[in-house]
This record gives structure tokens, C-alpha cells and sequence, in this order.
């Protein structure tokens, strides 16, 4: 039988033997935090919709926010293979923690090294790393979701910078941030969206918090509302203009979520695994019927399927070699399974299922947000039918 | 002074072990750095900082220990070693206790040997004992806290059964640490940086300057647990007195009290 070998069926495809040695160390460090750290505290957090800050200093300790970034600004230049496997293991646990991860390290410590002056780099970066500063990213307007380019914000020259009016909302990490990269169409700029670096405690600038949330739970999200907010000419990303500099951010992101959403998925593949083999009915297990099987097997094959494919992104990117479409392929495709598994898994659980301690349903309710934000499964449907067909459907 | 660990790469305590059909001791998923090594680890980098010394970590066995090396080296300690040639058995421990022995002994100032309390691995910790009887060290077992730490002494909490005690010993010393000595760290991603780099290099016994011993124990065969036989009765009753009653009968029929 030379060439062939044992089926793991917990890395059906020997993912792990595809990673660098630093790549498999930096994911075992943001295992053991995750399951350590996290999980234990998870099932609280979520049923009292409570957000604990100190995460993202813990998190900083351990050089999970912003890995990508140089070591001179607090990061270690990882792979993004490595920013993916730090959202698997993150969200295996809970979307709402990769959130307040992701966004601070994609959606904010990324435009910043990025389209920052070095002031803006050398100051606020190392702080962002730390998790001593957290950020958040204001793009989605009450009236501007789908469609960014439509947003109202706006920025006018002022002797001293400019001056910013406009509401932004279901912004991620809003109401405890201390620093709000946020993107306003400029009069100075012709109109052309540009981005601008606010701290918290500028006059006319307030994130309250959006209440009543079912879904992401464990992380806070907010308004940013902004009335005749004044700020120096130094607040400006000087480097970027147009819809550009907000959608290289949102690339980044989406791509960490596609690797994230599988890690909820594999949460939920073991334990309906587990409790089919564990639950006797009829006389025997549950994962002995052929119904459960089928399930089991569609949930394996979607999930080492997608890590495949998250995988070649990231190693594209690595390689300055990606388009943004392949990000939405992997974003739309990955998310949308994880849901699908999740829910399915609710399913094999039986009315255990419903309950917080398994955890199944947590994770369902959190994937319905992950499967509409940054960027709706539909939207990347028609970013991918674009490129397909030529024609704009949007 | 050169504070030196030993660790070894094990398999996950969650890992499924079973002997195949060849007779070979076969797990499913990634192997760990020995739990119980974590906490000498830990507290070799902190005494390190703290008193201003050089940190080694050696490991005896094949190239799969490595990764504990790097994983130790990721926490923060400053240099590897892997001890290692073909015919070595690094599950015999008087083997593994001379070849760390005059490892020890090759690293320059070496005072203090820090070791996890056993190997959860092969279940055992004799080897710990054995390397304090071949340095001629002092052996201090079931340390729960270093009180001091100076150039020619070291002073120590043990735990035991018998309670607490605190025992001062001359250095060189050889200690083995319990759960709870501290909370050790997770790697950083910049000791993984540097760790990943690592060239780690490997001695042979002819480089310690001893011979190979001949290994005095020798495994015949590794077995799979028996299967366990167990059969699930739920006492019924009107009462709970009822329920109780048939249950300490059934436990004097049993002969169990």
C-alpha cells in the first residue's frame, strides 16, 4: 500500500504540513490563548452582551494585533497565511472577539501604516500593537451600507484642517475607541474620499452604542456621530484618496474573516460530531444513522475545501500576486458555509442545540452578521459576476 | 552562572494513544511541549532575568523533540541543545541521565538544572533523580516557589504530602518544579521569529566526552488498555428511601462495602 496513508479527518488535507514552522508557532500561541483565555469567559460575555477591553490589551501582549505590520511599529511582519490562522483560532471561539481583532488590525493599524504620514505611523501604530489604543473604522452610513461611494460625511478645509459633519453606523469597537480612522467625502479634495485619523474626546465627536444586538454579542459596536468636528491638517491619511483607501482595508479584513468563519465552522463540525457519537437514540449513537453521517461529511468536505482555498489567497498575498475578486470568492463562499454548517449543527443537536452551553447556536446567531458585513454575500456575488461578465449589476 | 532546563516533546494530553498493529506506540494530532516542562521553562527565563544569567535548554532524543526546543527558545530561553546519535534510547533513563549529565557538565558555570516534575510521556521521573546522582548535585524535588536564588545557594518551598516545608541547599543544584510555580508564558511572536530561525545544534556522546551506555532497560511490548466492561442500572423506587435501601443492597451483594 506504498503511497497511501491514515485519513485524519480533523485536517483531511494535511494543512498543517502546508504551513511554515513560524506559521504552525504562531498559530499554537493563538490557540492556547484563545482556548485558555477565551473560551472560558465566552458564554458570559455573550449572554450579558458584555465587552471586556482588556482583551485587546492581553491580545497586543501577544503580538496578535496587527502581526503583518514591520517589528519597527510594534509588528513582526508575519505572513498573512499567519494573520489567517490567528482568526481561525480566534473565531473557533467567537466571531465578536476575531472582530474587535480584525478591525483593529486590518481595518485601522493596516490604513495607517499604509496611507499614514510617519507621525501618524510612529505614534499611533505601537499603540495600536500594544492594545493600549483601540481603534475602530467608519464607513457604513445609515444611508450608505452597500454602497460607500453615496455617503454624506463630509470634510471642509478650516484654517487650522478641517472640519467633519456626518453620522456613521454599525461601527465595530465604536464606543470604547480611542482612535477612529474615519473616511468623508472632502470638499478641499474635489469631493474624493479621503481618510481622517480622530481621537477620542474631540469636541462634537461621540460613538454611542447600538443596543439590542442578537448577534456578535461578545463585541461592541456603535455609532460614530460627528457635529463640527475640528482637527488639524495632521489628521489626514495623506497617502490615499477615493474609494481605494477604504476597500485595500476592507481586503485585508474580508480575507482574515474567510480563514475566521471556518474556524466557527470547525467549532461546530467537532461538537456535532462529538455529540453524535456521545447521544444514544433508538439503541444507538446518533453519528451511527446515515442522516448524521451525510451532514458530517458535507460539513468536512465544505470546510477543508475552503481552508484550501483561504490558504492559496493568503499565499497570494504574500506574494503581492492577489486580486481583490479571489477575496471575494473566499470571503462570500467560506462565510456562507460556516453559516450553513453552523445552523446545520444547531440542527443535529436536537433542542440541546438551543442551549448557550453548546455553543452551536452562538455561533449560528454570530455568522448571520459575519455573512452580511464587509460586503454582503450578495455584493461579493456581484463583485464576482463583474468580473465574469464585463457588466456592473450593482 | 548558567541556569540549564531539560524538556521533551510529548504527545497532547487530549490525544487519542493506541498501539497499532506493528506494536508501535501511535497518537492522533500535534505532540506538546511535556506540560509539566512549561513551568521549568518559565522559571529558567525568570530566574535568568532575574539574577542576570545564561539560559540553556537540551533536550535528549530524535529530531521530533525540536519543537520543544523551539518552543522553549520562542518563550525566551537563550540557547538549544539536542543530544542525540542513532543508537541512543532516550526512554532509558540511566542512559538519559549520564548523556545529560556530562551535558550539563560541558555548559560553562552551570549551577542550577530546573525539570518538570515527570515526563508525561513515559510516566516516570526517576531520570530527574539519576541526573542529580551522576553531577554529584544536590536534588531538590516538589518545588513549588524559588524564595532566593544567589550565586552559591538557593532557597526553596516544597510541597509534599506530609505540607509545606522551606529548605535552603548550596549550589550546583538539580530541582524539579510542580504546577503553580508560576503561569508560564506564551510565545512571543518575535521568539518565534528568532526560534524559527534557530539552528539547533546536536550533540553525540563522543562530543560530551562519554560512551553511549548500554541501555539496562529494555521495553518487550506496549499493550492497548483492556476494553473497559461496564454495564448502566438506574435504581428505581417510589422514594428516595426506596431508592437508597435497594442501592446499599445492591452494593452488599456486590460485596463493594
Amino acid at each position: 500500500m506504498s503511497g497511501v496513508q491514515r485519513f485524519d479527518w480533523s485536517d483531511a488535507f494535511l494543512l498543517d504540513e502546508q504551513l511554515s514552522e513560524e506559521e504552525r508557532m504562531i498559530r499554537d500561541v493563538a490557540r492556547a490563548y484563545a482556548q485558555d483565555r477565551l473560551a472560558p469567559r465566552v458564554i458570559d460575555a455573550f449572554a450579558q452582551e458584555q465587552t471586556d477591553p482588556d482583551i485587546f490589551r492581553e491580545m497586543g501582549a501577544l503580538g496578535l494585533l496587527g502581526p503583518t505590520i514591520p517589528e519597527a511599529y510594534g509588528g513582526v511582519e508575519a505572513s498573512y497565511v499567519a494573520y489567517g490562522l490567528i482568526a481561525r483560532e480566534v473565531e473557533r471561539v467567537d466571531s465578536g472577539y476575531r472582530s474587535m481583532m480584525s478591525v483593529q488590525s486590518s481595518l485601522v493599524m493596516y490604513p495607517i501604516h499604509a496611507f499614514g504620514s510617519q507621525e501618524q505611523k510612529g505614534h499611533y501604530l505601537p499603540l495600536l500593537a500594544s492594545g493600549k489604543m483601540i481603534g475602530c473604522f467608519g464607513l457604513t452610513e445609515p444611508d450608505a451600507g452597500s454602497d460607500p461611494g453615496g455617503m454624506r460625511t463630509q470634510a471642509v478645509r478650516t484654517a487650522r484642517g478641517y472640519r467633519l459633519n456626518g453620522t456613521k453606523t454599525w461601527i465595530s469597537n465604536a464606543p470604547i475607541a480611542d482612535l477612529f480612522v474615519v473616511w468623508a467625502k472632502s470638499e478641499a479634495h474635489g469631493g474624493a474620499i479621503r481618510g481622517f485619523v480622530l481621537e477620542k474626546g474631540t469636541p462634537g465627536l461621540s460613538a454611542p452604542k447600538i443596543e439590542g444586538k442578537l448577534s456578535l454579542r461578545t463585541s461592541i459596536t456603535g455609532m460614530i456621530v460627528m457635529e463640527d468636528v475640528e482637527v488639524p491638517e495632521t489628521a489626514l491619511l495623506p497617502e490615499v484618496a477615493g474609494l481605494k483607501g477604504p476597500f485595500s482595508c476592507l481586503n485585508r479584513a474580508r480575507y482574515g474573516i474567510s480563514w475566521g468563519a471556518l474556524g466557527a465552522a470547525e467549532y461546530c463540525f467537532h461538537a456535532a460530531r462529538q455529540y453524535g457519537l456521545d447521544r444514544h437514540q433508538f439503541g444507538r449513537p446518533l453519528a451511527a444513522t446515515q442522516l448524521y453521517q451525510k451532514k458530517l461529511a458535507d460539513m468536512e468536505s465544505e470546510i477543508v475545501l475552503g481552508l484550501q482555498a483561504s490558504l492559496r489567497v493568503g499565499r497570494l498575498i504574500d506574494q503581492g500576486r492577489f486580486a481583490p475578486e479571489m477575496i471575494s470568492i473566499v470571503k462570500r463562499n467560506n462565510v456562507g458555509k460556516a453559516l450553513d454548517i453552523a445552523r446545520t449543527a444547531r440542527d443535529m443537536h436536537g433542542g440541546n442545540g438551543i442551549s448557550a452551553d453548546y455553543q452551536v447556536m452562538r455561533h449560528a446567531m454570530n455568522l448571520e452578521t459575519v455573512n452580511t458585513y464587509e460586503g454582503t454575500h450578495d455584493v461579493h456575488a456581484l463583485i464576482l459576476g463583474r468580473a465574469i461578465t464585463g457588466i456592473p449589476a450593482f | 552562572m548558567h541556569i540549564i532546563a531539560f524538556t521533551r516533546s510529548t504527545p497532547d494530553t487530549a490525544a487519542n494513544v493506541t498501539v497499532d498493529d506493528s506494536g508501535k506506540v501511535v497518537w492522533d494530532g500535534a505532540n506538546i511541549v511535556n506540560p509539566w516542562d512549561e513551568y521549568a521553562l518559565e522559571e529558567a527565563i525568570a530566574q535568568a532575568k532575574a539574577t542576570g544569567s545564561d539560559a540553556t535548554v537540551i533536550t535528549i532524543g530524535e529530531e521530533a523533540h525540536e519543537e520543544a526546543l523551539k518552543h522553549s527558545l520562542a518563550m525566551g530561553m537563550k540557547n538549544a541543545i539536542r543530544v542525540y546519535e542513532d543508537s541512543l534510547d532516550s526512554t532509558d533513563s540511566l542512559t538519559w541521565a549520564t548523556l545529560g549529565a556530562a551535558a550539563v557538565e560541558k555548559a560553562d558555570d552551570a549551577k542550577l538544572v530546573i525539570c518538570g516534575k515527570e515526563s508525561i510521556d513515559v510516566q516516570t521521573d526517576q531520570h530527574i533523580y539519576q541526573l542529580a546522582r551522576k553531577l554529584g548535585w544536590v536534588m531538590l524535588s516538589n518545588v513549588s516557589k524559588i524564595l532566593e536564588l544567589s550565586d552559591d545557594s538557593i532557597k526553596v518551598e516544597r510541597t509534599t504530602d506530609q505540607g509545606v516545608q522551606q529548605v535552603t541547599a548550596q549550589l550546583p543544584a538539580v530541582i524539579s518544579v510542580l504546577k503553580g510555580i508560576n503561569e508560564p508564558r506564551y510565545p512571543s511572536f518575535i521568539g518565534i521569529r528568532k526560534a524559527s530561525k534557530a539552528t539547533i545544534p546536536v550533540w553525540a556522546s563522543s562530543d560530551l566526552g562519554v560512551e553511549l551506555p548500554q541501555a539496562v532497560t529494555e521495553v518487550i511490548s506496549y499493550e492497548n488498555l483492556p476494553e473497559r466492561d461496564m454495564t448502566t442500572e438506574i435504581i428505581e423506587g417510589g422514594s428516595v428511601e426506596e431508592k437508597a435501601t435497594k442501592l446499599v443492597d445492591k452494593l452488599l451483594e456486590e460485596k463493594v462495602l
